[in-house]
Parts: structure tokens; C-alpha cells; sequence
């Protein structure tokens, strides 16, 4: 089940913005290479985002590659300063990783800790926590079995497949009970069948955690699968071409609703808005 | 790889037989000779039970290795912590490198001058010239490793706001071990040959000062026992050290085998 209060998306065809989002990005830019206020010495990567995600929601960004999806993330992180504007999660602006955000990195293969079993890498975010053990260890096993890794959890993550390997990052942030899960294109390095379950996992989480997620992506199918609204970056520098709500049916099914002809419209707004010389 | 394996025990019987083999041909080709300088290996073994294994265990032999394990542990847990203070701090690095780079110029041996005059004969300026000369190595190596710890887990401590504790012992440490042991290997090393080296100066006890001695008082014997000693000493550290580090960097070597086979 849905957790309603948060989620009039799905249903009527006048789609709402939840009020008031849990995380705005207001005119954010960046460039690198340069600190001056001209901007014309440094790189701009971002020009100007403006767009907003409500709580409980999934959002995807898509965009072509190169265009400032992970510096974007940085920023919402708070990992990197924004040049100008600014990101809020609930009207605080970040300057700093914030509390409830939890970020499952694009490459696996750098963000596990290799001399860590499964289970400490889970554990290592929450050490500085000081829960309780029984709350520890039930955080961790609810984790590992949620992305269906409670048998591997004494191994380590490079004695595990690449897809493993990026379950035990989400299991990672499952167990740090954020507030906002943000994933840089999460799924771009495992088989496709692997991808599916993690996509499915995903929208689960919504579900039983009733997280707002952030999901960059390049797969404009998954963009579509998932999300409640699909943000479409254009290049060079990045900006927001257009905000799309999807419209549909809910729970998605990897089959059914990629089969739906609203499915194949969808994807198309997108993906024309993408291919479009900018 | 299947076949490496099968070929394990050809190579152990390689790696033993090797040295028993020339041994053996050491001890026939010197027995009955009666050249001053390469006595009989029988003479040296029976010079070597002598004189190592009891009359100068005590005074000399543990005198040694109390020193090399005195002054290799001190320049160990010193050259982590000072690397680590450099290695994090940009203006200490800045002000420590030009510094760094000259000393680690000097031969460590060439240090052994310098704390005979501050210190004199006793056992504290070995220790110390043993520690500052093996000090180098691993803390050039801890710097370059923290140097080196990817970007991707630095951001993974900053987002899940990892205490500084947690981002030093599980993170930075760890990331960087695998070099922080490459150095402490090179530091071992240099441990033993100034442990050595700071024995054959001056009045002195220790088994590179009994060494030298039988060298200066023609008992040939003497001096190549201290010299088999010497290299069974080393030999053991090293094989303690491997040990040591199997253990440690076993997420390390397991991983890189992994990568190799695949």
C-alpha cells in the first residue's frame, strides 16, 4: 500500500506537486574552474535548475551523458557548493551532507568499503548513530533482507556480482532510515534482469519506507517506470527542458505497465524532448 | 590457475631443496679446509652453538633485537601518525615536504654519526638511529596512501556524516594499509642494517659488534657464525612480518587474486 496522504499523483489526470516539497532546487548553478562571479574563466556545468520534489514522491532525471547529473547530485548532497541558487530540503538550505538524505553512488566498486564484510558496510553509517544493538542488528537484518542479500551478508563485497554488489549500497541506505533517497544512475552497470529487480525494489521502498527518492538515470525507460515525474535535462550547460508527470497505474508491474499504451506515449514526450537539437 | 596449483608442491620442493641443497654443497666443498677465511661449515655451525645459543644470548643476541624491536616499533607507530597529521593537513604538508625529501636523501646509516655525538654508546642512541632511519619509509609510504584513497569512499564518509574516528580507523586506515605495509616493510629492512651498523662503532655489545670483533681478532669462525645468525635473524623478521600482514591485508590479497583470476 501506498502511503496516501503523501501521493495524489498516480490517480487523477490533473497531477499536483505535494505541498510543500520536501527538497526545491531553486536556479542552481555551477562551474568549476574558477571562482569568479563573470563565470567566464571557470566551466559551467549547470546552468539553471529550478524544479522540486515532494515528499513521498519518485522523481528520475534524465538527461543526455555528460550533462551534470553527478555534479547536480553533489550538490544536493552537499558534497559540493552551488555557484549560485541554492537546494532546500524542507526550506533548509544544504550546505552541508544533510541528515536525512542517504546517496547510493553510481559506481558500487568505490563506494563499498573492500575490507568491510556485507554487513559492517551496512552497519558503518550507523555506527555514529548510537542505537542500541538490538536496534542495530534489526536495522541491518530488515536491510539485507530486503534486497534479498541476508545470505551473503558475511562476505565481501568483491566476492560478489556487480548487481550484489550495488544491493548491499542500497541495503546500505535502506538501514540509515533516510528521508529522502537520492541514487545516481543506480542500475547502469548491471544485466538488464538484475536491473528489472532493483527497479522493482525501488518502488517497493516507497512503499514500506515511504522515502522520497531522487533517481538519476540516462534509461528513459526507466525514468518513465519508475517515477512520478520525470525532470528532462538539456545540455551543455544543464537546464530543465521540461517537467513530465507519468501518469500511471500504480503498482507498475515490469511487464503490464511497460506493455500500456500511456507507457509508450510517455516514454516518447521524453525521449523527443532529449533528441531535440537544443 | 588450476594448473599452478597442481604445480605447488613442485615449487615448495623447489623453494626448500634450493637452499638444502647448496648448504649441503657449502658444508662438503669447505670440510677439512684449511684456508683462514672460509673455515669448515662444521667449525662455524659448532662456533655458532656456542657462542649464540648460550654464552652470548643474553648480552648480545637479546640486547639486538631489543633494540631493533624497540627503535622499528617506535618509527612504526610515529611515521602512521606523523603521515597521517601530513597527509590531512595541508599547510603541516606543505611545511613538512620540502623537509621530508632532504632528509630521506641521507643513507640512514649516515644518521648513526649524528646521534653518537648527542647521545654517546648506549643502547639509547641505537634505538634512536634505528628508529629515525626506519622512520622514513613507512612515512613516506602512509602519506602517498592516504594520497591516494579514492574519492569515491571519501564522499561515501562525508554523506553518511561518519564520525572523525570512524573516517580514520574504518576508512582511511584500512584504504591506505595496503601501502602503510609496503612501507614498513622497506622500514624493517632499514631496521636491521642500522641495528647493525650502530653495533660496530664504539664500545659495544650485540651481535653486530661480536661479529665485527671476531673479524678484527681472526677468529674466522666467529665472524661467519655471526654472519649465519644474522641472516637467520632476518629471515625470521621477514617471515613474522609476512605473517603479520597476510593477516591484516587479506581482504587486500584475496581481492587482487580475485581481480587477476577474472
Amino acid at each position: 500500500m501506498r502511503t496516501t496522504e503523501t501521493a495524489p499523483i498516480t490517480t487523477t489526470d490533473t497531477p499536483v506537486v505535494p505541498e510543500p516539497p520536501r527538497l526545491d532546487v531553486v536556479h542552481l548553478a555551477k562551474s568549476y574552474g574558477s571562482s569568479s562571479q563573470k563565470g567566464d574563466g571557470g566551466k559551467k556545468v549547470i546552468e539553471d535548475l529550478t524544479f522540486s520534489v515532494g515528499a513521498g514522491e519518485v522523481v528520475c532525471i534524465v538527461g543526455p551523458s555528460g550533462v551534470g547529473k553527478t555534479t547536480l547530485l553533489k550538490c544536493l548532497a552537499g558534497l559540493q557548493p552551488a555557484s549560485s541558487g541554492y537546494a532546500a530540503i524542507d526550506g533548509r538550505t544544504i550546505s552541508g551532507p544533510p541528515p536525512e538524505m542517504a546517496l547510493v553512488f553510481q559506481d558500487y566498486s568505490r563506494s563499498l568499503m573492500p575490507w568491510l564484510t556485507v554487513r559492517k558496510n551496512v552497519i558503518l553509517p550507523l555506527r555514529h548513530l548510537r542505537l542500541a544493538k538490538a536496534e542495530l542488528k534489526a536495522r541491518c537484518d530488515e536491510a539485507l533482507e530486503a534486497v534479498g542479500l541476508s545470505h551473503a551478508e558475511n562476505q565481501y563485497p568483491w566476492q560478489l556480482s556487480g548487481g550484489m554488489q550495488q544491493r548491499v549500497a542500497i541495503a546500505r541506505a535502506l538501514a540509515y532510515r533516510p528521508e529522502i533517497l537520492i541514487m545516481d544512475e543506480p542500475f547502469a552497470s548491471v544485466d538488464a534482469q538484475t536491473r528489472f529487480d532493483l527497479e522493482d525494489l525501488c518502488l517497493r521502498i516507497r512503499e514500506d519506507f515511504g522515502m522520497t527518492i531522487l533517481v538519476v538515470t540516462h534509461d528513459i525507460d526507466e525514468a518513465v517506470y519508475l517515477a512520478d515525474r520525470v525532470v528532462v535535462l538539456g545540455s551543455k550547460p544543464a537546464r530543465v527542458l521540461r517537467v513530465v508527470d507519468v501518469d500511471l497505474p500504480s503498482p507498475r508491474d515490469q511487464i503490464s505497465t511497460r506493455a500500456l499504451p500511456e507507457f509508450a506515449e510517455q516514454r516518447t514526450e521524453v525521449l523527443a524532448l532529449i533528441k531535440r537539437p537544443a | 590457475m588450476d594448473k599452478l596449483m597442481n604445480k605447488r608442491p613442485v615449487l615448495w620442493l623447489l623453494g626448500i631443496g634450493t637452499p638444502a641443497l647448496l648448504l649441503a654443497a657449502w658444508w662438503l666443498a669447505s670440510a677439512g679446509s684449511t684456508d683462514t677465511f672460509f673455515p669448515p661449515l662444521a667449525d662455524i655451525v659448532d662456533r655458532f652453538r656456542a657462542l649464540w645459543l648460550f654464552d652470548h644470548f643474553g648480552s648480545d643476541v637479546l640486547v639486538s633485537l631489543r633494540n631493533l624491536v624497540l627503535g622499528y616499533a617506535i618509527a612504526a607507530l610515529a611515521a602512521v601518525a606523523v603521515g597521517f597529521v601530513t597527509a590531512l593537513a595541508a599547510p603541516v604538508r606543505w611545511a613538512v615536504d620540502p623537509l621530508i625529501h632532504f632528509l630521506r636523501g641521507i643513507p640512514p646509516v649516515a644518521l648513526v654519526p649524528i646521534f653518537i655525538s648527542l647521545m654517546g654508546f648506549g643502547p639509547e642512541m641505537r634505538v634512536a638511529s634505528i628508529a629515525l632511519a626506519a622512520f622514513f619509509p613507512t612515512f613516506i609510504a602512509t602519506v602517498d596512501g592516504l594520497r591516494a584513497v579514492d574519492r569515491g569512499l571519501l564522499d561515501v564518509a562525508q554523506v553518511y556524516r561518519l564520525s572523525r574516528r570512524d573516517r580514520v580507523v574504518a576508512v582511511l586506515l584500512p584504504a591506505a594499509s595496503p601501502q602503510i605495509f609496503s612501507g614498513l616493510q622497506v622500514s624493517l629492512q632499514t631496521a636491521f642494517v642500522v641495528m647493525i651498523a650502530s653495533e660496530m662503532l664504539g664500545p659495544s655489545r650485540g651481535i653486530g659488534a661480536m661479529t665485527l670483533l671476531a673479524q678484527q681478532s681472526f677468529m674466522i669462525s666467529d665472524m661467519w657464525s655471526g654472519i649465519l645468525l644474522l641472516g637467520v635473524i632476518g629471515f625470521a623478521a621477514n617471515f613474522l612480518f609476512d605473517l603479520v600482514r597476510r593477516k591484516v591485508l587479506a581482504w587486500y590479497i584475496g581481492s587482487r587474486r580475485l581481480a587477476r583470476a577474472s
